[in-house]
């Protein structure tokens, strides 16, 4: 009885997925579907702290962060990095200090309690320019920038996203927009080819070359200044990544010596037992 | 019960005496996973996985329980905190990569538990109880595993809650107040993360519980194994300590290279870059998935796409539930003599030629985006699914001529019962 109840469910189950299937593939075969539009997959760059044994390259982070400062704070926030971190990008404590108290935060006026802004200290995070999401909405014809602490976790192959898209800009090419019209950017809104669906509220902030003065002498080009953002927003998303790749090392390697020895104690705890030729057919 | 030749623990030291008589503590271990239990000796490397999930169960529970002493469940600080966890806790990175991939471990590893099952029909009589509790263990994972992706609050994490609880909203007629009921709202927010966090505590507690009973409905029949013929003498077995503890001991190094592999060097490629943004509900992600492990069922759910008599998310919704709750009708449904998949030649093909490029395809389709063709695709495989389980099984079952078996599971292993190396008081095979 329950076997027969067993076959009509199925056959039920089995019959509308196999009607779906066949309306489906009729509306597939007579409908046109519209095409995805055409961005491009990131370019793949090169950084220091790729693969296993990636470590950061600390002068690059340091040209990140100023690009960082000078170019990208004027919109984005970075609300879960503490300015103390910092000195991991090699600065000393008094130039942790120095960098923080160049930061307006907001605070509270000790003598009145009325709210105002005051110099940074270590331990703040590198605040959003905004005092509040209405405020970054209104500046921004209603796109509010994003906070940027987690920005290449946050998209997928993240770190070339970032670098591919501050050079992604330029005009729609005719092919594309004779094939999708609606890639045409609107009122307030800009043309890129790595972005997913074209056009994004986010104005061009690398212009032009030497838009931000290296402090080590690095040529500021439009790539070297988008990659080493794009370095230095990699190790905001995660300033432990060379931690993590570091430690993973040893865990490894104990783990693997355990796993040997546990493999050759096996072998011996069964070689007492274990027929010298193993009948190749359990047939027999 | 236990086997006659089952060795008796013997306490030899005054301690060991004095807890015997007061709690037999280490008689109770000695029999479950010591030399008093007595096993198969012929047991390959797909029976290493009972004891893996039961490591990944406790390897959850205690990062889980370090990640909550640091946790915060609260809408509004629930992503913050788990990037303090992230970033400021000493080691909190480790712990919370380690809880996030350790849940994929625990998937795979009852995956492959359950499938073992399948080929060598380890549901049949005697076992059907072991076979019914690891159903219910496997339901109680999904709910477990569910809330927990939630707990970040990123994203998936608000959409997946919104997507899922939305599937109760397909019920007719009390639907739409059971997902209110269940969300404590009309959409996830403060109150469905509370108790979900409050949930995921809660679950793995009551998921060891049933462990245990898995295990002691193991302990009554004994252990299946490759041949399926069933213990019969002393020559058969050998004790679970040491042989199996040194094999399980090999398999556990094996699956913590793995795990540390992924922990360490690509914490993230299992999960979605979506949900490393806080949760917004006035922007919904281009496509909501759930996590992989649920994939071959997302994908049964989005394959009836028609209204056919019920509403089509009805259906859906049937179907994917019904694909896990049939499991629990297996051992009824599959009515061949023989148990192990080698001996069963029909069985064998469909096992290997139907229902495992299924789940594979059926695990990539569920992250596929939906649209042509994965969706026709699913609908195919979501077909063979169903038809596999509920008819094709039952029907081989009865039709099939299974090859003949060993006489025993020595005869298996040696090729003649008379070279039997252990078992000096075993009967002589016949």
């Amino acid at each position: 009885m329950i076997r027969i109840i067993a076959i009509l469910v199925g056959l039920g189950f089995a019959v509308v997925a196999l009607v779906s299937f066949a309306v489906g593939a009729y509306t597939f075969a007579t409908e046109e579907t519209t095409p995805h539009l055409p961005y491009e997959e990131p370019m793949d760059v090169d950084y220091s702290f790729d693969g296993p044994l990636g470590t950061w390259d600390v002068a690059q982070l340091q040209r990140g962060y100023k690009v960082y400062k000078e170019v990208c704070s004027a919109c984005h926030g970075l609300k879960f990095v503490a300015m103390r971190s910092l000195s991991e990008l090699g600065y000393s404590e008094a130039q942790v200090k120095a960098e923080a108290a160049t930061w307006q935060v907001p605070g509270i006026d000790p003598n009145t309690g009325e709210a105002t802004m005051r110099a940074g200290v270590p331990t703040d995070q590198f605040p959003s320019p905004y005092p509040n999401a209405v405020a970054a909405a209104a500046a921004n014809n209603n796109a509010i920038p994003p906070d940027l602490s987690l920005m290449t976790k946050a998209r997928n192959d993240g770190t070339n996203y970032v670098a591919s898209l501050l050079v992604g800009y330029q005009e729609p090419s005719p092919e594309v927009l004779a094939e999708h019209p609606e890639a045409a950017p609107g009122p307030g809104l800009y043309h890129n080819i790595y972005f997913p669906n074209l056009n994004l509220a986010m104005a061009p902030p690398l212009m032009n070359a030497g838009q931000v003065t290296y402090d080590d002498g690095t040529e500021a080009t439009l790539t070297q200044m988008s990659t080493d953002v794009a370095a230095f927003l990699t190790w905001t998303a995660e300033p432990t990544l060379v931690k993590r790749k570091q430690t993973g090392w040893p865990v490894l390697i104990f783990l693997l010596f355990a796993t040997v020895l546990a493999y050759l104690s096996k072998k011996q705890i069964w070689s007492a037992i274990k027929p010298k030729q193993h009948p190749k057919n359990a047939k027999d | 019960m236990s086997f006659p030749w089952a060795r008796q623990y013997e306490p030899k030291t005054g301690l060991t005496k004095f807890l015997d008589e007061k709690l037999p503590l280490p008689r109770f271990v000695y029999n479950a996973v010591g030399a008093g239990y007595p096993v198969p000796r012929n047991l390959n490397y797909m029976w290493n996985f009972g004891v893996l999930a039961g490591f990944f169960l406790m390897f959850q529970i205690i990062t889980g329980v370090v990640l909550a002493m640091h946790y915060a469940a609260n809408a509004n600080v629930a992503f913050a905190s788990t990037e303090h966890i992230m970033r400021n806790v000493n080691w909190g990175w480790l712990m919370r990569y380690a809880h996030a991939n350790g849940a994929s471990f625990f998937f795979v590893v009852v995956y492959i538990h359950i499938f073992r099952g399948f080929f060598y029909s380890s549901y049949k009589a005697p076992r059907e109880m072991i076979w019914l509790l690891g159903v219910v263990i496997f339901l109680l994972m999904m709910a477990t595993a569910f809330m927990g992706y939630v707990l970040p609050w990123g994203q998936m994490s608000f959409w997946g809650a919104k997507v899922i609880t939305g599937l109760f909203g397909a019920i007719p007629l009390v639907g739409e107040p059971i997902q209110i009921w269940l969300l404590g709202g009309f959409a996830p927010d403060n109150a469905a993360l509370n108790r979900f966090f409050s949930l995921h505590f809660l679950l793995p507690f009551v998921i060891a519980g049933v462990v245990i009973l898995h295990i002691w409905a193991l302990h009554i029949p004994g252990s299946s194994n490759p041949t399926g013929v069933e213990i019969k003498q002393e020559s058969d077995t050998v004790p679970f300590h040491p042989y199996y503890t040194a094999k399980d001991g090999f398999g556990l190094g094996i699956a913590l290279l793995a795990l540390f592999t992924m922990v360490f060097f690509l914490p993230n490629v299992l999960g979605h870059a979506d949900n490393y943004i806080e949760a917004n509900p006035l922007s919904t992600p281009a496509h909501i998935v759930p996590e992989w492990y649920f994939y071959p069922f997302y994908a049964i759910l989005r394959a009836f796409t028609m209204d056919f008599i019920l509403p089509a998310k009805l259906w859906g919704v049937l179907a994917m539930f019904s694909a896990i709750l049939l499991w629990f009708f297996l051992p009824w449904l599959d009515r061949s003599p023989v148990r192990s998949g080698h001996y069963r030649p029909l069985f064998r093909k469909f096992f290997w030629f139907g229902l495992i490029p299924t789940m594979a395809a059926l695990f990539y389709l569920g992250g596929a985006p939906a649209e042509e063709p994965y969706v026709m695709l699913s609908q195919i495989f979501t077909a063979y699914y169903f038809l596999h389980f509920l008819v094709i099984i039952p029907i081989v079952s009865q039709i099939e001529r299974p090859q003949p078996l060993p006489y025993s599971i020595t005869e298996a292993v040696l090729g003649s019962d008379k070279k039997a190396v252990l078992g000096e008081n075993a009967e002589p095979a016949v």
